[in-house]
């Protein structure tokens, strides 16, 4: 069997996603960790779990640092050690892979994972404002970029090298928003067509309110252990094979090339190679697709398809739910929502639900191998971790 | 300009309140680097010296942002791309002068400057980019 067990997965929460109002980030936290906590009665959360490694990118939006702390208590673990990390919307994928670090040096046997953002209490011009903070200040943001409109020039420049279309955009997300109707956590619950994306309005042009993810609230956790003790725990654990990192320059500017992310090209190499597999081996994967050409690029730079292909591989439909390499089963950063620092292990939450077959309407059959993708900022950071069922 | 200018953004800004496009070149690998760094990340030297540049480039990307920051917004919707300078560097920054369907991949523009400094932090004026 390929894929030399790193960790396991025995339990994972998330809560629910949208505009949680009147909702803190401590309590969202509370809420994921409570399904983590009840779906493993073996667990002895106050006795087993050595650490907590929380992803947030922004204290901003509730005016609170050092929320690590906050967090370990919510979740009723005290004085369990606990850090927060950051690496913009990457913070929660780093929080994986710090976990498993953890796990691996041998200093803990059982950790804690996780992420949390409270963002739907600020205005839409606030929340730009924090989010933008995750590209480069002195050029970028100094002169005028926004972060969807770093995302628009690499959509632009791959519209100009490669004829991908708006409309092979609008179809992710078509995709994903059909997807986040069968996900009862998904912040959006409706289905769109290519024509309402279409005609929706320009945020940076060729990007439209409906090619970009949503701002939510949200919270999501998971917890390791060290692999040989895992059935101590569950039957049906999820292995982690495979870990990446890439990091890049934080401005797009001083990147050679504009449509694709050498942090992903980097992770996803360093995550396939660990693992001993390659593209065609994933079953099902959660990418980031912050805007729908995220998701275009994600394809190529992942392997799943050639480069400059990505718009021809939605259009083929083979990442739909019945096609033959279904992403963002959970409806994506699109639909099922992007509360930033949750999202790495919001996507680790599908895989193990997806691996262990309780994704319901949404369940991919016969799936082994998962991935998942959670890009930082406009791609300064990218962490893939590759998952087997156990 | 004084010998002793210091290789970082706070002076990239000073000099651009000159008028000035001045990039850092390594004198041990011969790398220009824009912005300014006190230490060069392709060969670790420090043995570095400014350079003006032309101020002329060729557009890479764009794209026309309708939705903005707040000190942004009396511009809406304004274009913002990435230029490709004659001297191999990249700045990204607002294009004006011209329409949006007028705009072209591999077009030439050069730099202009907005010396218009704010009293608050960072008390740095702006460039941006014009056809010729």
């Amino acid at each position: 069997m390929k894929g030399r067990p790193l960790a396991a997965i025995v339990s994972a929460g998330l809560s629910k996603f949208g505009k949680r109002d009147g909702f803190s980030s401590r309590e969202l936290f509370a809420e994921a960790v409570k399904e983590a906590f009840d779906t493993c009665p073996n667990l002895d959360p106050k006795k087993d779990i050595k650490a907590l490694i929380v992803g947030n990118m922004s204290e901003a939006f509730e005016h609170q640092c050092h929320s690590a702390p906050i967090m370990s208590d919510w979740a009723g673990i005290l004085p369990a050690p606990s850090v927060r990390v950051e690496v913009a919307c990457a913070s929660s994928g780093a929080a994986i892979r710090y976990g498993l670090f953890a796990i691996i040096s041998g200093l803990c046997d059982v950790v804690m994972v996780g992420g949390f953002e409270k963002m739907t209490n600020r205005t839409t011009l606030e929340a730009t404002e924090y989010l933008a903070m995750a590209s480069d200040f002195p050029l970028e943001q100094w002169n005028g970029a926004t972060f969807p409109a770093l995302f628009a020039l690499m959509a632009t420049a791959h519209m100009h090298k490669y004829g991908t279309t708006e409309e092979q955009m609008a179809l992710v997300a078509v995709k994903n928003h059909h997807n986040g109707t069968l996900n009862p956590k998904a912040h959006m619950q409706r289905e769109v067509t290519v024509e309402q994306v279409l005609s929706s309005r320009i945020i940076a042009k060729p990007l439209k309110l409906f090619d970009c993810s949503l701002i939510s609230d949200g919270a999501s956790c998971a917890i390791l252990t060290r692999p040989d003790i895992a059935r101590k725990y569950t039957d049906t654990p999820v292995y982690i094979i495979g870990s990446g990192h890439g990091t890049d320059a934080i401005g797009l500017y001083e990147r050679d090339d504009l449509t694709s992310l050498k942090a992903t090209r980097i992770a996803a190499k360093e995550a396939y190679d660990m693992a001993g597999l390659s593209p065609k081996d994933i079953d099902v994967a959660e990418v980031h697709d912050c805007f729908t050409i995220a998701e275009i690029i994600a394809y190529e730079d992942l392997g799943f398809c050639n480069p400059g292909e990505g718009g021809k591989f939605i259009e083929s439909g083979a990442p739909t739910l019945d096609g033959s390499l279904p992403v963002n089963t959970s409806g994506g950063l699109k639909a099922k929502g992007h509360p930033v620092g949750a999202t790495g292990v919001a996507q680790l939450y599908e895989i193990f639900l997806q691996l262990t077959g309780q994704a319901d309407k949404r369940q991919v059959d016969d799936c082994e191998i998962g991935l998942t993708h959670n890009l930082g900022g406009s791609g300064a950071t990218c962490i893939v971790h590759i998952y087997r069922r156990g | 300009m004084s010998e002793a200018a210091q290789f970082t953004i706070e002076q990239f800004y000073r000099f651009i309140a000159e008028k000035k496009i001045m990039a850092v070149k390594c004198e041990n690998c011969g790398k220009i680097l824009i912005p300014p760094r006190p230490l060069c990340p392709n060969c670790l030297s420090t043995s570095l010296k400014w350079i003006q540049l032309k101020g002329r480039g060729k557009l890479l990307t764009y794209t026309v942002i309708h939705v903005a920051p707040e000190k942004f917004q009396h511009l809406v919707p304004y274009i913002f791309g990435i230029v490709e300078l004659d001297e191999g560097v990249r700045l990204p920054g607002i294009i004006q002068g011209v329409k949006p369907e007028d705009l072209k991949i591999g077009m030439t523009l050069e730099i202009d400057f907005k010396v218009d400094i704010p009293q608050t932090w960072p008390q740095w004026p702006r460039y941006f980019f014009k056809p010729p």
